[in-house]
């Protein structure tokens, strides 16, 4: 318990970087490994893109994000993991309240953006997603042309004054996503018509073409064969530079190739954070190393 | 009455071979493995007992009155038979008025009562022959089957077979009825195209059926032009879109993207109704309440308005196909997949924005599949436009007037008694043919975008 409230504490804190702090509240405990439910590792960062305290999601009367708290620092890519149902997709879908758009969802605690409460009550949602950007699970390009898949964002938000402007836009996005050789001959036919691949790269496009600063992306390749996820996932590395970066992924090769830090999450609680080659090697918490060795999941 | 108590045997007879062929299926499997269910087993004994039975039954239904007729025929007085078509006609009617029992109106012939009973006589025979004939068969055929009843014997695939050939009867009967209907209007309105030229019947701009019936009588001698009577209809289509198209899709839209779930539960069905009203209600509430309604404001505005106006019968006809538009609209909204809005709410569009942009051209050809059923729903429309717009085929753009339309045209043409070959009759099966043929492109060309819509999303 005294270990509980401890990290009840820091989570109360507005900035820590309590990542030290942490292990040895873990390391003073009896077992080396905790089998509770707060989280281990190194959650916080200093200088968050995005600060995440005591989260907690419900859909009606069930609790599917319990007290959730992590940072987000600029610049990286944050790996979610965990078995089905826990709570990743909810999570995600909170950090830029898509979870809006669902009647029976409850969501409590408090997620900054650069400092700004996300949840507050003058924040209008519009803009806030235009700066995270979201790409789904499964490929969902618009029944419209290429061309205006990637030109929809930047024409509601006014992003171009002119055809010549939005035309470099679109140039722009479809090359960062590393699909302009494909398809530059092609741009007015329907983005429905390209392969799996594509058609995610093009939604990966159509999301960086309103430039946001954090792009979610809920397991943007399990539709995928293995080399347009590999696409992807180079993709990811190089949009890395400019991006944050949270995506949710049930390969754990996956998470170990892109993200920097990787989270666990276990029946809506966070289970442990930590740098992704120190969660794979040297996992803190038994259920992480369960899950990552396979024992469940 | 004992008419149905054959087929009721037949029945029971079945329900015994049902069971009868369970029993021996199992009886015969003694522990080896069936290669089907003992329930296909007796299903297949059952149903080779009632298909012979049934085919007899209703060979006998179809031919055994033509057959007796000409058996009894044969045996009248040739000079009875010798006096035409016509008079042969005739005979046939009393005797068969004679054996059914209703008294003639006419002295009865004596050869002929007597040729009745005859008659009588031999049905009844023929009817006992043939209940003996089809239990028979059903027991015959019955017992084949049940005594080739093995292990080995494929009862199941047999009876999918089966139901395979009874579905695809009924949907021929359906085809072929159908087939039957346009048919006959076709020929009916070949007779027509012999009197009165297409062209003129497709080109000409009056409409006046009236003819005179005999070559002394003074009257017009009728023109069949039926481009005005075409207008009307059209006209009033036009206003009844008008009308049930953004009032239905706007419905549609809110029901499918705002309203909670407990309003859509009651509000959808609610709208519905409007579909069941029946069309004479709509009728006279057109006729009784727009309708003067709209004259007054009319006169008010210093218009002239006839009482009986198009703008009446459109208006109220609009409202009766709301839930045409509305209904069909809300469930191709509906099967927009979330994943399409998601993608647009992801990229900070609102609501407004998601729907204008990204779900209506998702879902733009199945609502123009519902338009286009509506639009051939009011076209066929006669009941309402009967009680509110009039009779008068006039050719005019204003909807203020009265005016008729197809389907009004044809209720008066054959309401009453009329020859049958005058090209006044003879123009309601060529008005029929011409609705049908423009309902029936309007309903390929929703087909057509409808199955095009399929292809669209997934
Ligand atoms: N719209 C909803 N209404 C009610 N419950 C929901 C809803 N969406 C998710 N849940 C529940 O919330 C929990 C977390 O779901 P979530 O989709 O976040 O899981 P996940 O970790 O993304 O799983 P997966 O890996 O299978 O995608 C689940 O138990 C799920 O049943
Ligand atoms: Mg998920």
């Amino acid at each position: 318990m005294d270990a509980a409230q401890a990290v009840l504490k820091i989570s109360d804190m507005p900035f820590p970087a309590v990542d030290e702090q942490q292990g040895t509240v873990e390391g003073a405990g009896p077992a080396p490994r905790a089998d509770n439910r707060d989280t281990v590792g190194e959650p916080f960062v200093e200088d968050p893109r995005m600060t995440c305290r005591d989260v907690n999601v419900y859909y009606g009367e069930k609790h599917a994000i319990r007290d959730v708290s992590i940072d987000i620092a600029h610049n990286e890519v944050l790996a979610m993991i965990g078995p089905s149902g826990c709570g990743k997709s909810t999570f995600l879908r909170c950090l830029n309240r898509m979870n809006d758009t669902v009647d029976t969802c409850r969501v409590s605690g408090r997620i900054l953006l650069d400092g700004l409460d996300i949840y507050g009550r003058l924040v209008d949602v519009v803009p806030l997603r235009a700066r995270v950007g979201m790409v789904f699970q499964k490929p969902n390009p618009f029944p419209k042309s290429i061309y205006d898949n990637i030109a929809y964002g930047p024409r509601i938000h006014g992003l171009a004054e002119s055809r010549s402007e939005l035309d470099g836009i679109v140039e722009n996005s479809l090359k960062k996503a590393g699909l302009w050789q494909e398809v530059h001959d092609r741009l007015d036919q329907p983005g429905t018509g390209l392969s799996g691949g594509q058609q995610q790269r093009l939604c990966i496009a159509r999301a960086i073409a309103v430039q946001p600063e954090v792009i979610l992306m809920d397991e943007p390749c399990s539709a995928l064969d293995p080399i347009a996820t590999a696409t992807v996932e180079d993709l990811i590395a190089e949009l890395r530079e400019q991006y944050t970066i949270v995506i949710v992924t049930h390969n754990m090769q996956q998470a170990a190739r892109v993200s920097r830090r990787t989270a666990y999450f276990h029946l809506g609680a966070l289970i442990e954070v930590g740098p992704t080659d120190r969660i794979f090697t040297n996992p803190r918490h038994r259920l992480t190393e369960d899950y990552i060795t396979g024992r469940f999941g | 009455m004992s008419f149905l108590v054959v087929p009721c045997l037949l029945l029971l007879l079945a329900s015994v071979a049902f069971v009868q062929g369970k029993r021996r299926a199992l009886a015969v499997a003694a522990g080896e493995r069936l290669h089907s269910r003992p329930w296909y087993h007796g299903m297949l004994v059952a149903l080779w007992c009632l298909i012979p039975g049934l085919l007899i039954y209703l060979l006998w239904v179809f031919f055994a009155d033509s057959i007796l007729t000409r058996l009894v025929l044969q045996e009248l007085p040739r000079e009875m038979l010798a006096r035409g078509a016509a008079q042969k006609t005739l005979l046939v009617n009393d005797l068969h008025n004679l054996v059914a029992g209703h008294v003639a109106a006419r002295d009865i012939d004596p050869v002929l009562q007597q040729a009745a009973d005859h008659y009588r006589a031999l049905a009844a025979t023929g009817r006992m022959f043939m209940a003996f004939l089809m239990l028979g068969t059903a027991v015959l055929s019955a017992a084949l089957v049940y005594f080739r009843i093995s292990p080995d014997l494929r009862s199941r695939n047999h009876v999918e077979q089966i139901i395979r050939v009874g579905l695809l009867l009924c949907s021929t009967v359906a085809v072929l009825t159908t087939i039957g209907i346009v048919l006959s209007v076709l020929f009916e309105s070949i007779r027509f195209f012999r009197q009165v030229p297409l062209a003129e019947f497709l080109f000409g701009l009056k409409w006046s059926p009236q003819m005179a019936m005999r070559a002394d009588q003074v009257a017009s001698s009728g023109s069949f032009g039926a481009v005005p009577v075409l207008a009307g209809t059209f006209m009033i289509s036009a206003i009844a879109l008008a009308v049930a198209v953004p009032v239905g899709l706007m419905s549609a839209i809110y029901l499918s993207e705002y309203a909670a779930p407990g309003v859509r539960t009651w509000a959808k069905p609610a709208m519905e109704i409007l579909a069941g009203v029946p069309t004479v209600v709509y009728g006279f509430f057109a006729a009784l309440v727009v309708a003067p309604c709209i004259r007054d404001v009319g006169t008010m505005a210093g218009l002239d308005v006839s009482s009986e106006s198009a703008l009446a019968a459109g208006l109220v006809m609009g409202i009766m196909i709301i839930p045409f538009v509305s209904s069909l609209s809300d469930d191709v909204i509906n099967a927009v997949p979330q994943s399409l809005r998601d993608g647009s709410y992801g990229l900070g569009a609102t609501r407004s924005e998601t729907i204008i942009h990204v779900v209506l051209p998702a879902a733009l050809p199945g609502i123009v599949g519902g338009i286009l059923l509506a639009a051939s729903r009011a076209i066929g429309e006669t009941m309402i436009v009967v009680m509110a717009a009039g009779l008068s085929a006039r050719l005019t753009a204003n909807p203020l007037e009265a005016v008729t339309t197809v389907t009004v045209q044809i209720v008066t043409l054959l309401v009453g008694d009329q020859e049958f070959d005058s090209p006044k009759t003879l123009a309601a099966f060529a008005l029929g043919l011409l609705l049908f043929v423009v309902t029936l492109l309007l309903n390929v060309v929703a087909l057509y975008v409808v199955r095009r819509y399929r292809e669209e999303y997934e």
